[in-house]
């Protein structure tokens, strides 16, 4: 980790140790600066903040929020709520598992792509929805999913560019 | 950083709050308030809730500035001293209900639907130019072909009570002096001028039960708390809405967080609390932001901090984020999460009234309940009690979503048969005529099927069909939809989420999901349905905590009143719906196939022939049944049954 | 008090009793798993359902206290068939090969599946529906996840009792599984191998390495001269697996079956205690005398603790008595002074140790001290369960044993010596034998009663020859934190320590409560084995490690004096600070 990565997360760590009971606060605090929680920032909050890395370690597993490892490039996550469900939110992630050959929860060998399958959004009208990076795409069908993934590329590239 | 509570300070006795005074503040504000409103001349309020937002409203909002100031007219984003005489007031409201025609926008009472943003400089032209409505964006009532003007005209919203919602979709929801000027922290006032045992008289006089499920009297959970000895006490407001398909308090953190923020100064104030937590699922980020601006106007006029109004009662408040845990939405298991720990719950008795957060007593509450609080005591308990039924009074928030034509945020007075919320407010089906069946209650819930759509709607009522409340999912199901499949979703919901710590619910569940996924794969057996019922009793019996003993709720209700379907899927091997994949056949319809061949390449059994640019057929000894065709097909022309 | 009745008895119980306690009062034993004795309810399993009256739900007898008037039932068919499927679906998703587990008719979960009469596989089972974690790194404590329950036994005593935090539920639901903190072994973990997450699971998934086939190697070498040491906490423990009460004293039986199994000279771990202290004391003297800035004094021979210390608390290293553990120096001399004066072969000595312990098992190579003879100073160390087993294997009837005597050599054992099993026993060792050393002059009284007994910290004000001396006794390693603490604050102020001596065992009640003991362990077992030890420290002749004749001839013709330059060879080691993970 480097240095100012450092400092940020003891000060992530300095202004939550002292708060009873604040150890997911300081997990969501790292994992917005990191995007996940690293297990040398893990660590780190173990030897600051005093509380046993099993403690910190039973807490991010438990948690679907967090996040063990980085996150791909393009993160794409499909509603699972119960409208999405019933307006074919499997078959969306049926249709990118055979588009990016990786099932919801995996993340693509190059890693420019994620694939999960995410709690109910709230936008139970657009069902189904799916965002990638973020942004909600609702009333999505499978046969959408290919110009979705096209368009993340064709951004990709005028970025390179 | 949260703020502490400073030790120097004497913890009220219930004797130490007094009468509130120094009050002028509220009045000033709202002399001020309506002294900047007057400037204002027409209003455009735009829903700037998750769902519209998600449909486009900030770009509606964005071209409203932008095409505002192109044409000239004045136009201010906030109520200020600086704003000019006869300027427009471009307000972002929370959901306005109707989310399956939004972005919405209200321009001084007409709504217009499905705005996009090239539709903005029409608006401006003909409705706040020339006075007149731009027809085309008005929604048009299905039954009579008319074009409605208002909410007022819409079938939707006529047969609804909106309260909560009427302010949600109304007021501009980070503006705290909208919310005075409307009569937002006079609730307060009130409390603390009645005190705490009037509090809890005036909510036990409304009759609240809790609106995040289990329906329990609000007052009497303030009662248990209050009585407990000692000065250390917490007031918690759960906002991790877990239950899919279910948006209500999100929509209202959004859309009002003052009146939950004023009806967790009220509570704490009712039960003798000095800090309050909101507990606010992380995945809705803005909701969160809404309340923390809510905390902060408040502490800078004196709403929340110490000796509030001067009647010595000290009160803080403070978010916590949950972590994506549904199981946290048992209170047992939320008070672990907000100790730091797996949100693990523990057995009750004790209950957290007498032993919650830090050992102390605690009271939690939804944040729907919380919303209605500062309602109640303005109005009083017997007006809330006027609305519903004399076991289930109030008006109740659902969140309509699944196969009705319409879906979104309703309200309604509990008591009202199922059949006029589906078929009127809902419209009916989406397709075809008939309504299969109304899940409610999400994954601890169960279905209101055909024979039961008479009924009125209330605790008791969904209870004795083997649902329940709820948070208020209220998820409409059609013909296509399978039973068995149905509760195969809400258990594999309830297997993901199970905390694991007990071995009822954690391999009870998962022993259950198995028999459904056999049942759904063609693989079911005869004893299978006992097998059910089996695991079903012993969770319900034997599990630590509400998740595991209502998980099966799911399936013994469809069970109760689909049993055929079960049956079907496991002595025919079929599925009457076509849902389950491996118990239909998949055929190309010759007529629709336009041969683009996307089937073929999407079929991992090679299992589709056919040329180019004409009708492909399928082998339906080699299919598999994956359902692959059916996803890849723009045309509809694979059949799946 | 209050009334309450159960199953239409009308019982008066203490408020604060659980159902399960005031159900035994109408003579009622209900069905338990994840519950233990010992520990605190963890409400996993869903086998101690009751009814009471007013609730829809069945409660939990195990962790649902009694309250007035409350009207309990705690069997009817019903609630009989709900514990039959809670047992149903805690056997689908547990491996059904009892045959070669390691707790093969001592398992909790088996008994309670021949209780039920479960006759077949009502649920199809689910265990390989994942993958699970099997461990053995720390080559003391093996890991079999695919057997875990998720009673949570291990995981409190662990964490709330040890406040070791290597074990931890990661995941949840039906994912969720026992494991360190991350993707990591358990060697890479802070794990002590106390081996209380062992002597407390219910079922087979921790449980000791098993280095019997070891032993039974050593013994069949022809070419080997095998001896053997017993602990003392376990000639108190041992009967438990034979019938006998708790806390019957079996040294002589012990000597006699081990010399059965072959064993061409049985020692008394008790004789190299008394060495301990005469080294430990020594150096607690010395210290006292011209070097009081070193103390306190931290005794160091339960391993365990060595562990804890070294990863958790490594500033206090140099605290630790430099003296090796009485195994250790059994070894020692076992392959030293032993076939000197035998004239044998020292590198055919194969020396095994019988120990309540699991960390025992570790100690015997934690560091390059652990070979001053020139060999392993220990060959293989079992513990007391293990030993069990062994005499089952050779059929050996335990009851009928005539008595023996162990082999004069380094057998002879002091009262000082036999009581290191039991908390505070080696605190009142050292300060029988320190107070000898500083005064000349016997103890007037020498049985120490302030750090005898279970209560988690002891410690007491001494007067020897006008000099205040504080000590102080901690067992369970959650206790330990406490006195650290006050210990570096003083350090870091620079003012006089609160204690000059303080002992430390890592498990509850000290070596009779060993993770190696027999299962099933409770205060009132501890009790019973403690008062086994100190029964047999009032029957020696000699009740200190000083008048032990066997010690002073070591002494004479061996290790010169205490803390001589010889002793320090043999008889001491060093401690290095450590990270509590490796990865």
């Amino acid at each position: 980790m480097s240095n100012s990565s450092n400092e940020e997360l003891n000060s992530i760590v300095d202004k939550w140790k002292d708060v009873k009971g604040s150890l997911v606060m300081m997990l969501h605090a790292v994992q917005d600066k990191f995007g996940y929680v690293p297990r040398s920032a893990a660590m780190e909050i173990s030897s600051r903040a005093k509380i046993p890395l099993a403690k910190i370690y039973e807490v991010l597993t438990f948690y679907h929020f967090f996040k063990l490892t980085a996150p791909a490039k393009h993160q794409i996550a499909v509603c699972t709520g119960t409208a999405c469900y019933l307006k074919g939110s499997q078959e969306l992630i049926k249709a990118l598992e055979t588009e990016l050959g990786v099932s919801a929860g995996q993340t693509t060998a190059d890693g420019r792509f994620s694939v999960t399958a995410l709690r109910c959004l709230g936008c139970c009208v657009l069902a189904p929805v799916m965002t990638v990076n973020g942004k909600i795409h609702g009333h999505v069908k499978p046969a959408d999913i290919p110009s979705i993934l096209r368009e993340i590329s064709k951004g990709e590239e005028q970025n390179a560019q | 950083m949260p703020n502490k509570i400073s030790k120097k300070q004497t913890i009220p006795s219930k004797n130490d709050v007094n009468p509130a005074q120094n009050t002028e503040k509220l009045a000033q504000i709202l002399q001020q308030f309506e002294q900047n409103y007057k400037k204002i001349d027409k209003r455009i309020t735009i829903c700037g809730d998750s769902g519209c937002l998600a449909q486009g409203s900030q770009k509606v909002y964005d071209a409203f500035k932008t095409e505002l100031a192109k044409t000239g007219i004045g136009f201010c984003l906030e109520i200020t001293p600086s704003c000019y005489e006869n300027s427009l007031y471009l307000c972002k409201s929370g959901c306005q209900g109707f989310c399956a025609q939004g972005p919405l926008v209200n321009v001084e009472g007409t709504l217009y639907t499905k705005v996009r943003a090239e539709d903005v400089p029409e608006i401006i032209e003909t409705t706040l130019r020339q006075g007149k409505p731009v027809e085309r964006l008005l929604y048009v009532n299905p039954k009579t072909g008319k074009r409605c003007g208002g909410t007022k005209d819409i079938p939707f919203y006529q047969k609804q009570t909106r309260v909560l919602l009427a302010d949600c979709g109304r007021l501009n929801p980070e503006d705290i002096n909208e919310y005075i000027a409307n009569g937002g922290y006079s609730a307060l006032q009130k409390a603390l001028n009645i005190g705490p045992e009037g509090v809890i008289a005036e909510m036990k006089a409304s009759g609240l039960r809790g609106r995040g499920g289990g329906g329990f009297p609000t007052w009497l959970k303030w009662e248990n708390t209050r009585k407990q000895p000692g000065g250390e006490k917490y007031m918690i407001c759960n906002a991790d809405e877990g239950d899919p398909g279910a948006y209500m308090d999100r929509s209202l953190l959004e859309g009002n967080p003052h009146a939950v923020i004023e009806g967790m100064i009220i509570a704490g104030l009712a039960i003798g609390a000095q800090k309050g937590i909101f507990y606010i699922r992380a995945e809705y980020p803005i909701a969160a932001q809404r309340v923390q601006k809510g905390i902060d106007a408040c502490r800078k006029l004196g709403l929340l901090g110490e000796n509030i109004f001067n009647s010595g009662f000290n009160y803080e408040l403070e978010i916590r984020y949950g972590a994506g845990a549904f199981v946290c939405g048992e209170e047992t298991a939320l008070i672990a999460s907000l100790e730091g720990s797996r949100g693990m719950p523990r057995p009750k008795p004790p209950f957290p009234s007498q032993s919650g957060l830090w050992g102390k007593p605690s009271a939690i509450n939804n944040v729907e309940t919380l919303a209605n609080v500062p309602y109640i005591i303005s109005k009083g308990g017997k007006w809330f009690a006027g609305f519903g039924t004399e076991k289930s009074p109030g008006t109740k928030v659902f969140a309509m979503t699944g196969k009705s034509k319409n879906s979104g945020l309703i309200e309604i007075a509990l008591g009202m048969p199922v059949k006029d919320i589906v078929y009127e407010i809902g419209g009916g089906p989406l397709k075809g005529d008939k309504v299969k069946a109304v899940q409610t209650g999400g994954p601890s819930g169960g279905v209101i099927s055909g024979e039961n759509m008479e009924m009125p709607i209330t605790y008791e009522s969904l209870q004795q069909i083997g649902s329940i409340m709820g948070s208020g999912g209220f998820i409409v199901m059609d013909e296509t939809d399978c039973m068995v499949d149905i509760a195969k979703f809400y258990l594999d919901f309830c297997v993901d989420e199970s905390c694991g710590k007990c071995a009822p619910c954690r391999i009870g569940g998962y022993q259950m999901l198995q028999i459904l996924k056999r049942i759904t794969d063609g693989q079911g057996e005869a004893g299978d349905i006992d097998r059910l019922q089996t695991v079903a009793t012993a969770m319900q019996k034997a599990s630590l905590c509400g998740l595991g003993q209502t998980a099966p709720n799911p399936v013994m209700s469809t069970l109760r009143y689909f049993r055929h379907e079960y049956e079907e899927h496991i002595n025919k091997k079929h599925c009457p719906t076509g849902r389950c994949a491996k118990l239909v056949g998949f055929e190309i319809i010759k007529t629709s196939c336009v041969g683009c061949g996307a089937c073929k390449r999407a079929c991992p059994a090679q299992c589709i022939s056919g040329e180019l640019r004409s009708p492909h057929s399928i082998d339906p000894n080699k299919c598999i049944k994956c359902g692959q065709c059916y996803a890849a097909c723009k045309f509809n022309a694979v059949r799946r049954g | 008090m209050i009334k309450a009745i159960i199953n239409g008895q009308q019982v008066e119980v203490a408020r604060g009793t659980s159902i399960l306690d005031a159900a035994k009062l109408t003579n009622v034993k209900i069905p338990v798993l994840c519950k233990h004795a010992d520990l605190e309810a963890t409400s996993a399993c869903g086998i101690c359902i009751v009814k009471v009256k007013g609730s829809a739900k069945m409660l939990r007898a195990c962790s649902t206290l009694v309250e007035e008037g409350m009207e309990v039932i705690t069997h009817d068919p019903e609630i009989v068939a709900v514990r039959r499927t809670v047992l149903e679906l805690i056997l689908s998703n547990h491996p059904k090969d009892c045959l070669v587990c390691a707790r093969n008719q001592d398992c909790e979960l088996q008994k309670l599946a021949a209780d039920f009469g479960i006759r077949d596989e009502y649920f199809p089972s689910i265990v390989n529906s994942r993958q699970h974690k099997y461990d053995d790194s720390t080559k003391t404590i093996v890991i079999e996840g695919s057997k875990c329950i998720l009673c949570g036994r291990c995981i409190n005593v662990c964490q709330n009792h040890q406040n070791v935090w290597a074990l931890s539920f990661l995941s949840r639901g039906i994912n969720t599984k026992l494991s360190p903190a991350g993707e990591i072994e358990l060697a890479e973990s802070p794990c002590v191998k106390c081996g209380q997450c062992s002597n407390h699971c219910p079922v087979g998934a921790l449980v000791e390495h098993d280095d019997t086939q070891k032993v039974w190697d050593g013994l069949r070498d022809a070419d080997k001269y095998p001896v053997v040491q017993i602990a003392p906490a376990v000639r108190v423990a041992i009967g438990e697996a034979f019938g006998y009460p708790a806390g019957a004293n079996l040294t002589k039986k012990l000597y006699a079956a081990l010399k059965k199994l072959g064993f061409k000279a049985v020692f008394d771990t008790n004789f190299s205690a008394d060495v301990t202290i005469m080294e430990e004391a020594g150096e607690f003297v010395k210290k006292l005398t011209s070097k009081p800035q070193e103390l306190p004094l931290i005794t160091s021979c339960c391993p365990a603790w060595v562990d804890f210390l070294e990863k958790y608390h490594g500033g206090m290293v140099d605290n630790f008595s430099t003296c090796k553990s009485p195994q250790e120096i059994m070894g020692v001399l076992s392959k030293t002074y032993f076939p000197a004066k035998e004239k044998l072969d020292p590198s055919k000595i194969f020396m095994v140790s019988i120990m309540p312990c699991t960390a025992k098992k570790y100690e015997i190579s934690r560091g390059d001290d652990m070979f001053s003879s020139g060999y392993q100073d220990i060959d293989v160390s079992i513990t007391t369960r293990e030993l069990a087993r062994m005499l089952k294997q050779a059929g050996i009837d335990f009851e009928k044993l005539e008595d023996a005597e162990a082999d004069s050599i380094l057998g002879h054992y002091t009262g000082a010596g036999t009581i290191f099993g039991a908390t505070g026993g080696v605190m009142e060792a050292a300060v029988r034998t320190a107070y000898y050393m500083v005064t000349g002059n016997e103890m007037p009284s020498i049985e120490l009663k302030e750090v005898r007994g279970l209560k988690g910290i002891k410690d007491a004000e001494l007067d020897v020859a006008g000099s205040k001396i504080r000590i102080a006794v901690a067992h369970g390693l959650a206790n330990v934190e406490n006195i650290v603490n006050q210990v570096a604050e003083a350090k870091a102020a620079g003012k006089e320590p609160p204690y000059h001596f303080i002992e430390v065992m890592a498990c509850e009640g000290g070596c009779v409560g060993g993770g190696g003991q027999p299962y099933g362990v409770t205060n009132e077992l501890r009790k019973k084995r403690a008062a086994g030890l100190y029964e047999d420290d009032r029957q020696q002749k000699e009740r200190c490690s000083h008048l032990n004749p066997q010690v002073q001839l070591i002494y004479k013709e061996f290790a010169e004096t205490p803390n001589s330059e010889i002793a320090h060879k043999y008889f001491h080691n060093k401690y290095k600070k450590r990270s509590a993970y490796v990865k």
